[in-house]
């Protein structure tokens, strides 16, 4: 009998099973893949390293601070602010056809860009930056408000608003067209006055870094493991039964598969739908390696969000690929101590997930290439143009999301509507990671320690 | 353990907690919110120490007694007085 299983060896599972395996629990976490990973992870490809799902870790603060969620974190897990070796970005940007706002981790930057290029916003981004400092994150009061009613009430300028959703939405709205009051605060903050990092070893190190710590506390990693069912009498998990046949029991389950997918895990019959429409925003990116440093080209951001329209649409595309927008990341453009070995452009761009699930073999690769070559060329609008450099490539598309991180519709940033409290149907079942609230690579790991915290460890 | 020996557990526990702070300053009359940073996560991991290292069950209703340095080790005193009595 395990005081608490937790389904997915991803950054919130592996945080959870830290703190519980910390206090002394029996503790499993039970992965379907043969390695740790999910959302955010990370593979080898003819003798390269590359990353899936981080460009940036967000709500960089420097060493020594004390508030933030990057320094709960830190607590929380008993890691020194070191081990996560983490470089500052050199500096980002948001392209729009008729503006250009640079951003970095000095929060004076981006006040002093949007004074220069909307003078008359001035006042009113100071505003809108006090708002947004007082929002309580912790109280657990994500007003259900519309943020794009809240900032149009205070700025003036449409071009603005539609800039400043832009970074905040690729990296973390769920909803289309629109987020919430409180998920806009806490994103706003996390990028544009916390600011981005990014370890020269990658997601990969933190990954490691995780399960080290749990299986040192005596946590248990069970790879090739995947969840079949959760079996249900009277209103309890009573156990959990693996692909294999395997039964394990537990007092408590952790699940970070996302809340449909935990649903359909039930055996009791429970929607699977019900009233949460699962969410529907997916991504494509195209990954150049290319035969000399995107600063060598002109090239010195970090990210670069680009839109090639005055408004911003965040909606699921009818095109497999929506080739307006998107997010240039840069690894190499981060301030580490020595250069990385691989020089790499990543593009990653909103997605139809129907669009690809339906191509069958050879049809699937050849689409691939086809869309490859049109987010490339649609992104050598807004930085140098890196294609006569390239000497190796990859991509991902939605049906990739699905195969390794299980999640439905490849929707990186889950279902629209999020479960604060982690709490299901059932009195002993939570859910952590995505569905529950936080995205990213700081809001999942933060979602394991709360949900962990609030659940399986005050009872 | 006596007070001052409760002192010291507990600062080991704060210095677990927040390995960056400065504790040597420490005003035990002043609450540890007020000097330290720390917010609820933390004040559980108070609670999950003092159960981890010494069986100490604290109620939800008690963790108020936790708020500084001189509250905390009043607190602390009978009950590991109890426990020690039981152990011994």
């Amino acid at each position: 009998m395990y005081d608490t299983l937790i389904i997915g060896a991803g950054m919130s599972g592996l945080a959870a099973g830290i703190r519980l395996a910390y206090y002394d629990q029996r503790v499993a976490i039970l992965e379907r893949h043969t390695t740790i990973g999910g959302l955010n992870s990370f593979y080898r490809l003819r003798g390269r390293e590359y990353d899936v799902g981080l460009h940036a870790i967000t709500n960089i603060t420097p060493k020594g601070a004390k508030t933030g969620p990057l320094a709960r974190l830190l607590r929380q897990l008993r890691m020194r602010w070191d081990d996560l070796a983490i470089s500052p970005q050199l500096g980002s940007e948001i392209a729009f056809p008729s503006a250009r706002i640079k951003f970095d981790n000095n929060d004076r930057t981006l006040r002093d860009e949007v004074a220069w290029v909307f003078p008359r916003e001035a006042d009113r981004f100071d505003q809108l930056t006090r708002e947004i400092v007082e929002y309580d994150d912790l109280g657990e009061s994500h007003a259900n408000q519309s943020a794009r009613e809240v900032v149009g009430s205070i700025l003036r300028d449409p071009l603005l608003v539609e800039m400043l959703f832009c970074p905040l939405m690729y990296y973390g709205s769920a909803r289309e067209h629109d987020m919430d009051w409180g998920q806009f605060s806490i994103m706003f903050r996390s990028i544009f006055l916390e600011g981005l990092g990014r370890p020269a070893a990658g997601v990969r190190l933190i990954l490691k870094h995780l399960v080290r710590k749990f299986r040192s506390l005596g946590g248990e990693l069970k790879l090739r493991s995947g969840v079949q069912r959760l079996a249900v009498e009277q209103g309890r998990v009573v156990g959990v039964e693996l692909e294999s046949g395997e039964r394990i029991e537990a007092r408590n389950v952790l699940s970070s598969a996302g809340w449909c997918e935990t649903m359909r895990l039930c055996d009791d019959g429970q929607p699977v739908i019900g009233s949460r429409a699962p969410g529907q925003l997916s991504f494509c990116e195209t990954i150049a390696t290319l035969d000399c440093s995107p600063r060598d080209l002109g090239h010195d951001r970090t990210i670069t969000f680009f839109n090639d329209h005055d408004t911003f649409d965040w909606r699921k595309p009818e095109e497999p690929c929506d080739l307006r927008s998107g997010v240039i990341c840069s690894p190499n453009n981060f301030a580490y101590d020595t250069p990385l070995d691989d020089n790499t452009i990543r593009i990653t761009a909103l997605a139809n997930f129907d669009r690809w699930n339906t191509l069958e073999e050879p049809r699937y690769r050849l689409e691939k290439l086809r869309w490859y070559d049109r987010i490339a060329e649609s992104a050598a609008r807004f930085v140098p143009d890196y294609r006569g450099h390239v000497v190796d490539t990859d991509m991902f598309t939605p049906t990739t999301i699905v195969r390794y991180s299980g999640h439905e519709n490849g929707a990186v940033y889950g279902a629209p509507k999020k479960q604060l409290d982690g709490r299901t149907h059932l009195e002993n079942l939570f859910i952590c990671g995505t569905d529950q609230g936080f995205v990213g690579i700081i809001g999942s790991i933060t979602s394991g320690i709360a949900m962990a915290n609030m659940h399986c460890l005050r009872a | 353990m006596n007070a001052a020996e409760i002192r010291e557990e507990v600062l080991d526990i704060l210095a677990d907690i927040a390995p960056d702070e400065d504790l040597s300053k420490l005003d035990d009359n002043v609450r540890f919110r007020e000097q330290l940073e720390l917010d609820s996560m933390d004040f559980l991991d108070i609670v999950m120490e003092l159960r981890k290292r010494h069986r100490i069950q604290i109620p939800e209703d008690d963790y108020i007694n936790l708020a500084s340095m001189s509250s905390t080790v009043a607190y602390l005193e009978p009950l590991m007085k109890d426990i020690e009595r039981q152990n011994a």
